[in-house]
C-alpha cells in the first residue's frame, strides 16, 4: 500500500522503448503485474508480462450503451481511457473463499481462513479509480468492522497510476474532482508524452517503494519542460470530458425527490440486468454463499458480488422489498449519488463513465440526476 | 341507585352532546346485567338496543355450520356495541355473548330512531358519532383481515 | 442485579473477528406453536460468555447451508446461555428445526443496536408486540422486570393471529400473575373457547395504562402492525422521539459490509435494528425504499 511520504516524491522520465525495465522491476520484487490487455474487443485488466500485452495504438470510443476500440496512429501504451473493469475484481474479488469449516463430531471449527493472495502490481491505474480504490478503503477499512481479506490485498499491491490524456466519451471526473490528474494514493505515476516524434513517460513517485524503482529505471530526471508537457496533457483531457454533473446539493436533491416521475421514466429503460453494478469501481455490495463437499463434513463460506438490482437483493418473508425495477433503479442511483454521503462522508460516484458506456440501454445517471435538478427549476 | 344521567355525562363516546340531548338518551336507558355465556343479541332478532360495557367483556360472534362459533372481535369495558339499531332493516347481523358477567347500559334503540326523526339537530350528534364507531371497526376490521402474522409463501 | 447497558448505541461483538462463526450446542428445544420453536444453546468447544443488550441479533449459521439473522430472545441478565425463537420460513430455518439437542448452529454476533431500557428509567413503559415480534422484545421484559424498581408502570401488549400461536405461554401465565405489570393479549381470529380479547393489537393501545407524556414505547412486529400501532401511540400523545421500533431487512453479512440491509440511507444491521422512530419517520412511511 502506498504511503503519502514528501521526501519520496521524485519524478523521472523512462523512455517508451525502455518501458519494459518497469515491467522487469516489478517482477523482480516478486509482483504479479495486472495491468490493461486486450480481450474479446475491449480492454479489460488481467496478467501482463510484456510490453506487447498492453493495447498498443488503441483508443475507446465511449457514448451511452456504445464500446469500440479503434487504432490510432501513435502507438500510445495508454491511450484507452476505461474498460469495463475495475481494479476492484483484483481487490475485492467477484469470488472469493472467505473460510472452511469442518465437522468435529456434532461440532465443527474453522480449519482455513481467508487465503494467501499472491503481490500484485497494478498498473494503469486512472485517477477515478484512484479514488475510487480510497472509497473501497473507506468502506471496507474505515468502519466498525473491516475485512481482512481486502486489507490484505491492499496491503501487498502496488499502485502504478497512469494520468489520463485524453478524456473518454463518457467520463466526468472533472465534476466529481476526482481527475483527471492522479494526486496521491499510488506508488508511482505516469504520464504518457508524445511529442515531436518522441514518445516517454513522466514518472512521479508516490511512495518509497514507488522511489526506489523510479531511481532504478529512471533514464533521466524530469526537468520543466517534461512537466508543462505533462500538465497540458492532463488539462487537454480536463477540458473535453464527455459527461457533467452538477455535485452541487446533490444528496438533498436527490432525498427529497424519491417520488419523482423521472424514477418511472427510467424504469420503463431499465432492464435490471445489473451491469452498472458490475462495472462500476465503487459498488461493494456482496452476498455470503455456504457450500458443502459431498459428504458434507468441509463447510466453505464464499464472498460473492451481489447488485442491487436482483430481486433476491432485498427478499423477505416471501416477497421483495423493492420489487418494481422501479425502486431498484432508484436505489441504485439515489445510492451512488446521495445516501453513499450519509453513510461514509464521501460520494459513491467516481466520475469514470462506465455505467452509461455497458448500459445496454444507454441510461445516463448524469442526465437522470440532471433531470430531476431542472424540474426544479422555476418552482 | 346509580345516576344514569352523570354516568352518561362522563362517558366519552357522549362528550360534546348539550344537555338536552343527554337528557333525551338517558330517558331511553337502563342498567342491564347479562351472565357468562348470555347473549346480548342473536343474529336475525330485531335490533332495537345498544350497549355501553361498564364492566365485563362480551365477544361478537357468528355461528358458522360444522365450526361452531367464531369469535369476531371483542369488547370490553368502556366501549360501545352494537349499530344495526341504526341502519334499516333494524336486525342484528352477528351474535354478541358475554364472557364474563358483564354490566351494561342498555339504551333504546327504537325509542332513540324516534327521537331523531323528531330531533334532526339530535339525530346528526349521534350519527357523527356512531359513524366514527364504524369507521374504526372498519379499520380494525380491515386490519384482521390482512393476516399480517400469517406465513407467506416461501420460494 | 441491576445493570447498565448500552442501549443506543452499537455493543460491538466483544474484539472477534466478525465473521468468525462459534458453534454453540443446542441444549433444549420448546415447540412454541406449529411453525415456532424456541432453542437454548450453550458454547461448544469455547468458554465464551453470552453478553449482548435486548434487541440485538446474531447470525446463526446452520453448517454448510447458510445463515439467517435472529434476535435474541434471552435473559441479558444471564450468561451462560443463548436463546433464540426461531420460525420455520425458509431452507434454513426448516433445517434447523430438524435439529436435536446436542447438534450444532454457528453463531456470529451480537450485532445492531438495543432497546432503550436505559433511555425509559423513571417513567413508564409500554411494549407492543405482534406476533414473533415478542421474540425481540422478551430480553426487554426480562430486563425491566430484573430492574423493576427504576421504572413506574409496565404495559405489554401483544397481539397475534390465533390462541394456537401464542408464544411463551408459561411465561405469559407467570407475567400475568404480576401485580407489577399489566399484560393484554389480543389474538386476529379465535373460535368460541377463546375468552380473551379478539381483535388487532392496536385496540389495545387506547385503554393501556400509561402516561403518554412520561412514557417509552418499544414496538415490534409486522411493519404494517408497527405502522398502525405508531398511530395509535402518537393518538394518545406519545412523542416521535419516545417511541422506539425494529426493522428488519434481508442481511448478509449482519455488519453493514454486503449492503443488503439498506433502507435508505441507513443500514439496519448496525444503526438498526432499533431505531427512534423520529430518526427514520420520513423512510418509514416510504414504499419500497
Amino acid at each position: 500500500m502506498p504511503e503519502s511520504n514528501d521526501k519520496s516524491t521524485r519524478s523521472g522520465v523512462i523512455k517508451t522503448d525502455g518501458f519494459e525495465h518497469l515491467l522487469e522491476a516489478l517482477a523482480g520484487r516478486g509482483y504479479e503485474i495486472i495491468g490493461p490487455t486486450v480481450k474479446d474487443g475491449a480492454v479489460t485488466y488481467d496478467t501482463i508480462t510484456a510490453v506487447h500485452d498492453l493495447p498498443i495504438g488503441l483508443i475507446d470510443r465511449q457514448d451511452g450503451g456504445t464500446y469500440r476500440l479503434l487504432q490510432n496512429d501513435q502507438k500510445t501504451l495508454f491511450g484507452y481511457v476505461v474498460g469495463q473493469d475495475s481494479w476492484k475484481k483484483f481487490l475485492y474479488p467477484p469470488k472469493h473463499k472467505m473460510l472452511e469449516l469442518a465437522r468435529r463430531d456434532k461440532t465443527f471449527n474453522t480449519v482455513r481462513d481467508g487465503g494467501k493472495p499472491g503481490k500484485l502490481a497494478l498498473l494503469g491505474v486512472r485517477a477515478c479509480e484512484l479514488q475510487a480504490i480510497a472509497v473501497h478503503d473507506k468502506i471496507l477499512l474505515g468502519g466498525p468492522y473491516a475485512d481482512p481479506d481486502y486489507r490484505t490485498n491492499r496491503e501487498n499491491s502496488l499502485i502504478i497510476a497512469v494520468n489520463c490524456t485524453r478524456a473518454g466519451g463518457t467520463c466526468f471526473c472533472v465534476s466529481m474532482g476526482t481527475g483527471p490528474k492522479a494526486k496521491s494514493g499510488f506508488d508511482l505515476a505516469l504520464t504518457e508524452i508524445i511529442e515531436n516524434g518522441s514518445h516517454y513517460f513522466l514518472v512521479e513517485s508516490g511512495s518509497d517503494m514507488g522511489a526506489e524503482i523510479l531511481s532504478e529505471i529512471s533514464s533521466r530526471e524530469a526537468d520543466e519542460h517534461d512537466i508543462r508537457t505533462a500538465e497540458l496533457a492532463i488539462a487537454t483531457a480536463a477540458a473535453n470530458m464527455g459527461r457533467n454533473l452538477d455535485t452541487n446539493g446533490l444528496k438533498e436533491l436527490l432525498q427529497r425527490n424519491f417520488d419523482h416521475p423521472r424514477w418511472d421514466q427510467a424504469a420503463v429503460r431499465c432492464l435490471s440486468c445489473g451491469n452498472c453494478t458490475m462495472v462500476c469501481p465503487t459498488c461493494f455490495c456482496m452476498t455470503i454463499e455456504d457450500a458443502t463437499d459431498i459428504d458434507s463434513q468441509i463447510a466453505a463460506r464464499w464472498r460473492k458480488w451481489d447488485s442491487c438490482f436482483t430481486l433476491d437483493f432485498s427478499y423477505i418473508h416471501g416477497g421483495s422489498i423493492r420489487a418494481s425495477g422501479k425502486s431498484r433503479y432508484r436505489q441504485w442511483l439515489m445510492h451512488k449519488l446521495a445516501n453513499w454521503v450519509d453513510q461514509f462522508g464521501m460520494i459513491g460516484c467516481v466520475g469514470c463513465g462506465r455505467c452509461i458506456t455497458w448500459c445496454p440501454v444507454g441510461i445516463d445517471l448524469t442526465e437522470e440526476a440532471g433531470a430531476i435538478r431542472a424540474s426544479e427549476i422555476g418552482k | 341507585m346509580e345516576n344514569l344521567e352523570k354516568i352518561l355525562t362522563e362517558h366519552p363516546f357522549l362528550s360534546g352532546l348539550e344537555t338536552r340531548h343527554i337528557k333525551l338518551i338517558t330517558g331511553c336507558a337502563s342498567n342491564v346485567v347479562f351472565q357468562p355465556g348470555e347473549f346480548l343479541f342473536r343474529e336475525g332478532q330485531p335490533a332495537d338496543h345498544f350497549y355501553i360495557i361498564r364492566q365485563g367483556k362480551v365477544m361478537i360472534e357468528i355461528f358458522v355450520p360444522q365450526k361452531g362459533p367464531i369469535a369476531i372481535q371483542s369488547r370490553g369495558e368502556g366501549e360501545v356495541t352494537g349499530w344495526s339499531w341504526l341502519v334499516p332493516p333494524y336486525r342484528w347481523h352477528f351474535d354478541a355473548r358475554a364472557y364474563e358477567l358483564t354490566r351494561a347500559i342498555a339504551l333504546d334503540g327504537k325509542c332513540l330512531r324516534q327521537k331523531c326523526e323528531e330531533d334532526h339537530d339530535f339525530g346528526y350528534e349521534l350519527m357523527k358519532r356512531f359513524t366514527t364507531i364504524i369507521a374504526q371497526r372498519l379499520d380494525a376490521t380491515r386490519f384482521q383481515l390482512m393476516d399480517i402474522y400469517g406465513v407467506h409463501s416461501e420460494k | 442485579m441491576a445493570s447498565t447497558l448500552k442501549n443506543s448505541k452499537s455493543v460491538i461483538a466483544n474484539q472477534r473477528e466478525p465473521m468468525v462463526i462459534r458453534p454453540f450446542a443446542i441444549k433444549r428445544v420448546v415447540n412454541e406453536t406449529y411453525d415456532t420453536f424456541t432453542l437454548d444453546l450453550i458454547p461448544a468447544g469455547h468458554q465464551d460468555d453470552v453478553r449482548f443488550v435486548p434487541g440485538q441479533f446474531n447470525m446463526v449459521y446452520a453448517f454448510g447451508a447458510g445463515e439467517v439473522p435472529i434476535s435474541i430472545s434471552g435473559d441479558p441478565a444471564d450468561s451462560t446461555r443463548l436463546v433464540h425463537t426461531v420460525r420455520a420460513v425458509g431452507g434454513v430455518t426448516n433445517l434447523i428445526r430438524s435439529m436435536k439437542t446436542g447438534d450444532s448452529l454457528g453463531i456470529r454476533g451480537p450485532f445492531g443496536t438495543g432497546w432503550p431500557v436505559d433511555q425509559a428509567i423513571g417513567g413508564d413503559v409500554v411494549i407492543v408486540a405482534g406476533g414473533i415480534g415478542l421474540a425481540p422484545l422478551r430480553p426487554a421484559v426480562y430486563y425491566l422486570l430484573t430492574n423493576r424498581d427504576k421504572y413506574n408502570k409496565i404495559s405489554l401488549l401483544y397481539g397475534t393471529r390465533t390462541p394456537d400461536d401464542l408464544l411463551y405461554r408459561q411465561q405469559l401465565k407467570k407475567l400475568r400473575a404480576r401485580f407489577d405489570l399489566d399484560l393484554e393479549i389480543t389474538v386476529d381470529a379465535a373460535g368460541g373457547e377463546w375468552h380473551g380479547n379478539v381483535g388487532v393489537v392496536t385496540t389495545l393501545i387506547g385503554k393501556a395504562p400509561f402516561d403518554p407524556s412520561h412514557s417509552v414505547a418499544m414496538v415490534c412486529g409486522p411493519e404494517v402492525m408497527m405502522r398502525f400501532t405508531v398511530m395509535e401511540l402518537q393518538k394518545r400523545g406519545v412523542a416521535d422521539d419516545r417511541i422506539f421500533v425494529s426493522m428488519e431487512r434481508n442481511m448478509k453479512c449482519g455488519v453493514g459490509l454486503c449492503g443488503h440491509c439498506q433502507m435508505g440511507p441507513t443500514f439496519i444491521c448496525k444503526d438498526g435494528p432499533v431505531y427512534r422512530y423520529d430518526s427514520i419517520k420520513d423512510i418509514f412511511l416510504k414504499r419500497e425504499i
